[in-house]
């Protein structure tokens, strides 16, 4: 089995975000950047388990600068074999998952594995669109991925509740969370990682279909209205008169 | 400017995200919605300004739907395609806008003006202007954010429709087992009643079930909840849980992580329950009770029934 999982270089969870240039980049001054929660959890860990029990090997990609090389290590650290890195900017989803897709073509995966969304961007599109240049299915949102009697089995969350589908032949998928658990990297994985191929390939030129052109901070909160402990109908009272909520 | 709404129904109605979808296409042009399957009617997407149906056929897997989408964009020669960021949008919408060689807007949480479109980004944490640089455009928009369209009180025509859209290629082993009985998905919850590892242990949770069946809320839960299996995966919310934008959050014994504040500062209001006057979560919050959750809950589940 063989499988590219698409990693994004992601701030860390506890990143206070602030913008420069007039509001127009994300200052990414003394930020931590970390392996996206989903593509690592998730994606990746689940790709792992199913090579470590049926053979095959895990290939990792991401869109982006040499500024990406070290979460790309540190995700051959969790135990993928191969780091691709393609080499361009990343500046939307589509220019994101044409060159993914360009990439994948030469290739022979049995499936793309990506996260649910990236926790900057959060469009939850790169997935989808690879699949349609590719011509394959995509299963958004899967809990669980798993070989039976050769078909593709998982689980995905829909609008209903969780459904089970299966596909034959190769796909992409979307992880969300129970896919798998998180795993921490042990010393033997870090030094591993540090000779195991990172390949960097040049880009497509693909070209982007949209621009931020400003960012901006939520505004603050008013302060909060303490209500006290015995008088829970003075809230009940606050959120019908005043916020008008209920 | 013409535009697409894609719709999708439940029991022949469009569903509440997809009816907002529609109102924001209708902001924009003159709207033609497309569904899949199952219409009662025109589904209520007249009365959210759409002015004519086109109805393809039942049981479409992802990649079906995106083609039957763009042949219905094609046919009409819109310029906009406009669907709800929910589980199905997310699968269609990437696809359409490839197969359109359009730009995607993800996830927008207000109303159209001009070309320049607000979302989310960094979970919550910022948000964003941003605009397309293709001629077409796919828009999604983020469920309970841009609000229900005002009803025009119009009925729209409904056409049978069909495009060339390929095999299935998704084989459905077991239908859908719903996973939140009775209540509100959380994406579209309208109230939100969530607890954390303040609760002590899932044996618990009937006190915050009591509250939320009090108000018709839909629960939520921290992430170390769900992690240790004391509430289900899918009511984790927050930055790497669902992400959600309730009129009501209600946060009972969870102290405001970054991470988890990151999922649910877009509620319009925030209420915190927790022992500690200091739990950082005060700070974003709009009204908030310092005590104990196991003596303040049951009288606010109280309070609410009484009034
Ligand atoms: C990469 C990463 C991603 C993360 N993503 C998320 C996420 O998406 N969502 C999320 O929620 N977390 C997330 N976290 C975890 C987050 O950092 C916090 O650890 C978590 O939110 C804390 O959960 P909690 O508030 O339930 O528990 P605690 O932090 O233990 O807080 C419990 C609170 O309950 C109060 N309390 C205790 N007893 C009572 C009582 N009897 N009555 C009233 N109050 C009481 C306490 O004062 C305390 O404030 C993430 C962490 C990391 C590292
Ligand atoms: N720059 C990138 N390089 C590789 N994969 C990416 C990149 N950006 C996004 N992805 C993948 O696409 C998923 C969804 O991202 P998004 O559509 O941006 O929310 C992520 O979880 C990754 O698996």
């Amino acid at each position: 089995m063989e499988f590219l999982v698409c990693i994004s270089k992601a701030p860390d969870t506890t990143t206070r975000i602030a913008f420069t240039d007039g509001d127009t980049r994300f200052n990414e001054e003394g930020v931590q950047f970390i392996v996206n929660p989903y593509d690592e959890w998730y994606a990746l860990v689940r790709a792992l388990e199913i090579v470590e029990a049926q053979g095959g090997k895990v290939v990792i990609a991401s869109v982006g600068g040499a500024d990406c090389d070290p979460i790309l290590r540190k995700a051959l650290a969790i135990g993928a074999h191969e780091a691709v890195r393609i080499d361009a900017q990343p500046q939307d989803s589509a220019q994101v998952a044409a060159e993914i897709a360009a990439y994948a073509k030469g290739q022979s995966f049995d499936a793309i594995l990506c996260g649910k969304e990236t926790i900057d961007h959060n469009s939850s599109a790169v997935p989808a669109m690879i699949a349609e240049h590719l011509d394959v299915p995509c299963i958004a949102l899967c809990t669980s991925l798993d070989y039976e009697a050769g078909k593709a089995v998982m689980t995905r969350e829909t609008a209903n509740g969780i459904e089970k589908v299966a596909v034959n032949g190769s796909f992409v998928l979307s992880a969300s969370k129970g896919m798998a658990e998180q795993r921490i990297p042990n010393m033997r994985g870090i030094m591993a990682a540090r000779t195991k191929p990172l390949q960097v390939v040049a880009a497509q030129g693909a070209s982007a279909g949209t621009h931020i052109a400003q960012f901006a901070l939520p505004p603050e909160k008013a302060g909060v209205k303490l209500v006290d402990a015995d008088n829970p109908a003075e809230l009940v009272r606050l959120l019908r008169e005043e916020a008008k909520v209920i | 400017m013409k535009c697409i709404a894609f719709i999708q129904t439940k029991a022949g109605q469009a569903s509440k995200a997809s009816l907002e979808a529609a109102g924001f296409a209708a902001g924009m042009g003159e709207t033609t919605a497309v569904v899949s399957g199952e219409l009662t009617g025109d589904g209520g997407l007249g009365n959210a300004g759409v002015s004519r149906v086109l109805q393809g056929p039942a049981d479409l897997d992802d990649s079906q739907l995106a083609r039957l989408v763009s042949a219905a964009a094609t046919q009409e020669g819109a310029d906009v395609v406009v669907c709800a960021q929910d589980h199905l949008g997310k699968a269609v919408a990437g696809r359409v806008a490839v197969r359109m060689q359009a730009g995607l807007v993800a996830g927008v949480t207000e109303a159209p003006e001009g070309a320049q479109f607000t979302r989310n980004v960094f979970s919550g944490k910022a948000s964003a202007q941003v605009k397309g640089t293709t001629d077409k455009l796919v828009i999604t928009t983020t469920p309970n954010a841009i609000g229900m369209p005002e009803g025009t009180g119009a009925t729209a025509a409904v056409e049978a429709f069909n495009a060339d859209l390929g095999d299935r290629k998704v084989e459905v082993l077991e239908a859908a087992q719903p996973s939140t009985e009775g209540r509100a998905p959380l994406p579209e919850a309208e109230l939100v009643v969530s607890a954390g590892r303040g609760m002590k242990g899932p044996e618990n949770w009937g006190i915050v079930e009591g509250l939320a069946d009090a108000i018709g809320a839909t629960t939520a839960c921290s992430r170390p909840v769900s992690d240790i299996g004391w509430r289900p995966h899918h009511e984790h919310v927050g930055q790497t849980g669902i992400a959600i934008r309730p009129n009501l959050y209600i946060a009972i014994g969870i102290s405001g992580a970054i991470q988890h504040l990151a999922g649910v500062n877009g509620s319009k209001v925030i209420v915190v329950i927790n022992k500690d006057p200091e739990a950082p979560f005060f700070k974003a919050a709009d009204y908030g009770i310092v005590g104990d959750a196991f003596e303040v809950v049951p009288k606010l589940t109280e309070a609410f029934q009484v009034l």
